[in-house]
């Protein structure tokens, strides 16, 4: 796979420009572009300047505070590390789940999908996509969204509510709460919880099919820029259930080169280091994962999420998000599958999916079950694989006789995707910034296109589109040449 | 009860027996004094300070002062509160307490008591001591981050077990918890989960293995009220005859 504007063979003479931070994602992040004389793009990289620890600070902590502590990480999609944690100590403690505890599950990873496809599509990306790249940045967020589209920023913040409230009453919590220990959860949900739910299930679904319409308009409107915008080709990998279908909880891995061939499939995710290993780079906190079979970074990354799980499972269980995938693969000749805007519509697909699961959960007695907690033979090690919303998060521990954690592994969606995001923005460089004056609407261009993937860097510092954003020009002596600032009430300028 | 037997504590009357201390009277009426060390099934040890009051206006540990007839008790006053709150805000910065990945998060009396104090920031500079957990136990785990130096489970293993599992060592700031082990390991001592010492931890040092986070939010100990409003828990056992259980 082409790998330019990766290094540049003489950095040491060209100009720096650096996107920092780069805002409406979730973490701190920075772009840097090293430019020629000519203003010609020569290295792109995105840098994760992040450092967390997580996986060193765990160790020596008992196995059953795991779920609870690791999803820290995040603000935004904390129950799919508490997930993936409680999974693989589900293994520690060898245990079955009772069909009360694995639904009750389902539905608060489901309501997480939801509430945090909701918050990404409208709250971040929407006013990319309604007012335009190049929009007055002023605008350009989710209360220009409020202004201009009043009826579209109600839905998204409902539907994150619902999701939210589904949380709340599986986990105790909207944010960071405890429903799931090893071997089951603490708590189903009571008759009231239950009729509550029921009450709104079908306003979401009607609201989440609107916004699969909107994206799919706005794609058949930009048909030729939604297609080509970033545009990478890549490899992909993501769970899928024994049958193929998709199944964001549990499944199987299955992963496809980018011309569609089956790397491997159904592959049993507790011996994930026999397919992938992670390189590092010394400019990024975060790792870069590979396929074994393909070597190294270089040429074995790969992508996950929303995009990837649409277009390689077989099909999605539920009638109307399936229909809707049939469109996307079938929509202008299948070329949408490949856009890296397609995460989008992947999205919200996968939106529509998750209130169609919800819903079933609700109309099944089990989530009001009693049955809570199960136990089996103790185990040393455990892996708990699940697909967050943004793509396959892997939890990986090794638990000694004491029940003290003694080693501790994470991969998480975010870092799957590390090459691909530089490789999106690296194509978007070049389309957009190479030899042009550098705007704040060009440079708005590699932010929208890491945007597309939905990045998690950590947890907590986007700030609606008001993150303070510097970019400097920087001679090849080292001089400053030239300095754009965004500032906080949004107003551009230079000095 | 005699009418000569009572006391003002805050412009209320408060009744009490002879033996009782301040704390026990103040308690068995139905109001609240701030504890930690203080446990209705022992002997008091006036250590964490947290009760202190004043009385005819000198301050005094409410819990090891025996009630006088005509006393004044100042407890629920700005300054007193201003210091109880500082002396919460400096237990917290002297250990490692995570209260949101802690499991005795809810059932915490130091939490419930920063809760009750409106303990909203550590105001010292945390000073992050190193203290390895000791896991060796098969039933309990000992997480001595979070110890408070109360000396209830000292006193439980001493008074009630029988078995001085557990003692202090060190002095000043460095003073901490041991197992009176020679390996320093609870797995080598002969403590037991059905142990009085094991059940009177205040904080989240004496844990039952694999039991974290099994009661939901809102079912938790002090999920429902404030700790003042459990003052029933603590009222003595055997008012006047405080000591072993």
């Amino acid at each position: 796979m082409p790998f330019a504007l990766e290094t540049a063979s003489h950095p040491e003479n060209l100009k720096r420009v650096a996107i920092e931070p780069v805002s409406r994602v979730e973490g701190h992040g920075k772009v840097t572009l090293l430019l020629d004389d000519d203003n010609h793009v020569q290295q792109v990289r995105l840098h994760i300047t992040e450092f967390r620890g997580f996986e060193k600070f765990i160790e020596g902590r008992p196995y059953w505070e795991v779920p609870v502590m690791v999803q820290r990480l995040c603000g935004i999609c904390p129950v799919s590390h508490h997930l993936a944690a409680s999974k693989a100590m589900d293994m520690i403690v060898g245990a079955t789940l009772t069909p009360t505890a694995e639904k009750i599950r389902r539905l608060m990873h489901y309501g997480q999908m939801l509430q945090s496809h909701a918050l990404h599509f409208f709250h971040l990306s929407s006013p990319d996509l309604l007012f335009g790249f190049d929009s007055d940045p002023a605008r350009r967020n989710i209360v220009g969204v409020i202004a201009a589209h009043p009826e579209i920023a109600r839905k998204g913040i409902l539907l994150r509510k619902y999701g939210q409230e589904i949380i709340r009453m599986t986990a105790g919590k909207r944010v960071h709460g405890t429903g799931s220990i090893p071997g089951g959860v603490n708590k189903s949900l009571t008759a009231e919880e239950r009729a509550t739910l029921q009450k709104d299930i079908y306003q979401m679904i009607a609201w989440s099919r609107d916004a699969v319409n909107l994206i799919k308009q706005l794609f058949a409107q930009h048909l030729e820029f939604y297609n080509s915008f970033g545009r990478i080709s890549a490899h992909n990998m993501g769970l899928v259930r024994a049958d193929g279908a998709m199944d964001l909880y549990h499944g199987g891995l299955r992963a496809r080169r980018a011309d569609g061939t089956t790397l491997f499939d159904h592959f049993d995710y507790s011996r994930y280091w026999e397919v992938i290993s992670e390189d590092v780079k010394s400019w990024s906190y975060m790792k870069f994962p590979f396929f074994n079979a393909m070597g190294s970074s270089d040429t074995g990354w790969y992508r996950v999420g929303p995009l990837t799980r649409v277009t390689q499972c077989d099909f999605i269980p539920t009638p109307l998000a399936d229909k809707e995938r049939s469109e996307f693969m079938g929509f202008a000749n299948g070329t949408a599958t490949g856009a890296t805007l397609g995460y989008h519509w992947a999205r919200m697909i996968e939106m529509l999916h998750a209130a169609e699961v919800i819903k079933d959960l609700l109309h099944d007695d089990d989530v009001c079950g009693k049955e809570l907690m199960a136990s089996g033979k103790r185990q040393e090690r455990g892996v708990g694989v699940i697909e967050a919303p943004r793509g396959t998060l892997i939890h990986h521990y090794r638990v000694d006789e004491n029940d003290q954690v003694v080693r501790a592994n994470l991969i998480v969606s975010t870092t799957h995707n590390n090459q691909a995001m530089n490789e999106a923005i690296r194509v978007v460089a070049k389309q957009y910034l190479d030899g042009r004056e550098l705007t704040e609407g060009l440079l708005n261009h590699i932010e929208v296109a890491i945007r597309c993937f939905d990045p998690c860097l950590s947890c907590a510092t986007h700030a609606l589109g008001k993150m303070p954003l510097a970019v400097e020009l920087i001679g090849a002596d080292g001089t400053a040449i030239d300095r754009l600032t965004r500032n906080m009430n949004d107003s551009c300028s230079t000095s | 009860m005699s009418e000569t037997n009572t006391f003002i504590l805050d412009d209320q009357e408060i009744p009490f027996t002879p033996g009782q201390s301040v704390m026990q009277a103040a308690l068995s009426a139905g109001v609240f004094i701030p504890h930690l060390c203080y446990h209705p099934e022992f002997r008091p040890h006036g250590s964490c300070k947290l009760c202190t009051v004043k009385i005819n206006g000198r301050p005094a540990t409410s819990c090891t002062t025996p009630a006088a007839h005509g006393m004044e008790v100042e407890s629920n006053t700005p300054e007193i509160l201003d210091k109880r709150r500082t002396l919460v805000q400096m237990l917290l910065v002297e250990g490692n307490h995570f209260c949101p990945s802690c499991e005795k998060s809810g059932f915490c009396k130091l939490q419930a008591l920063g809760y009750e104090l409106g303990v909203m920031t550590p105001r010292f500079n945390l000073l992050y001591p190193t203290r390895p957990v000791d896991a060796s136990h098969p039933d309990v785990l000992l997480d001595f981050n979070r110890c408070i130096l109360c000396e209830l489970c000292i006193r439980a293993s001493t008074e009630v077990d029988g078995k001085f599992v557990f003692a202090l060592s060190g002095r000043g700031i460095k003073k901490h918890l041991v197992v009176n082990a020679e390996s320093g390991r609870l797995a080598d001592t002969n403590f037991s989960l059905a142990d009085k010492a094991a059940q009177v931890c205040p904080v989240g040092v004496i844990l039952p293995k694999r039991k974290g986070f099994a009661v939901p939010y809102g079912e938790r100990h002090f999920d429902d009220a404030p700790i003042s409003a459990h003052v029933d828990e603590f009222k003595p056992v055997m008012p006047g005859q405080e000591g072993r259980s």
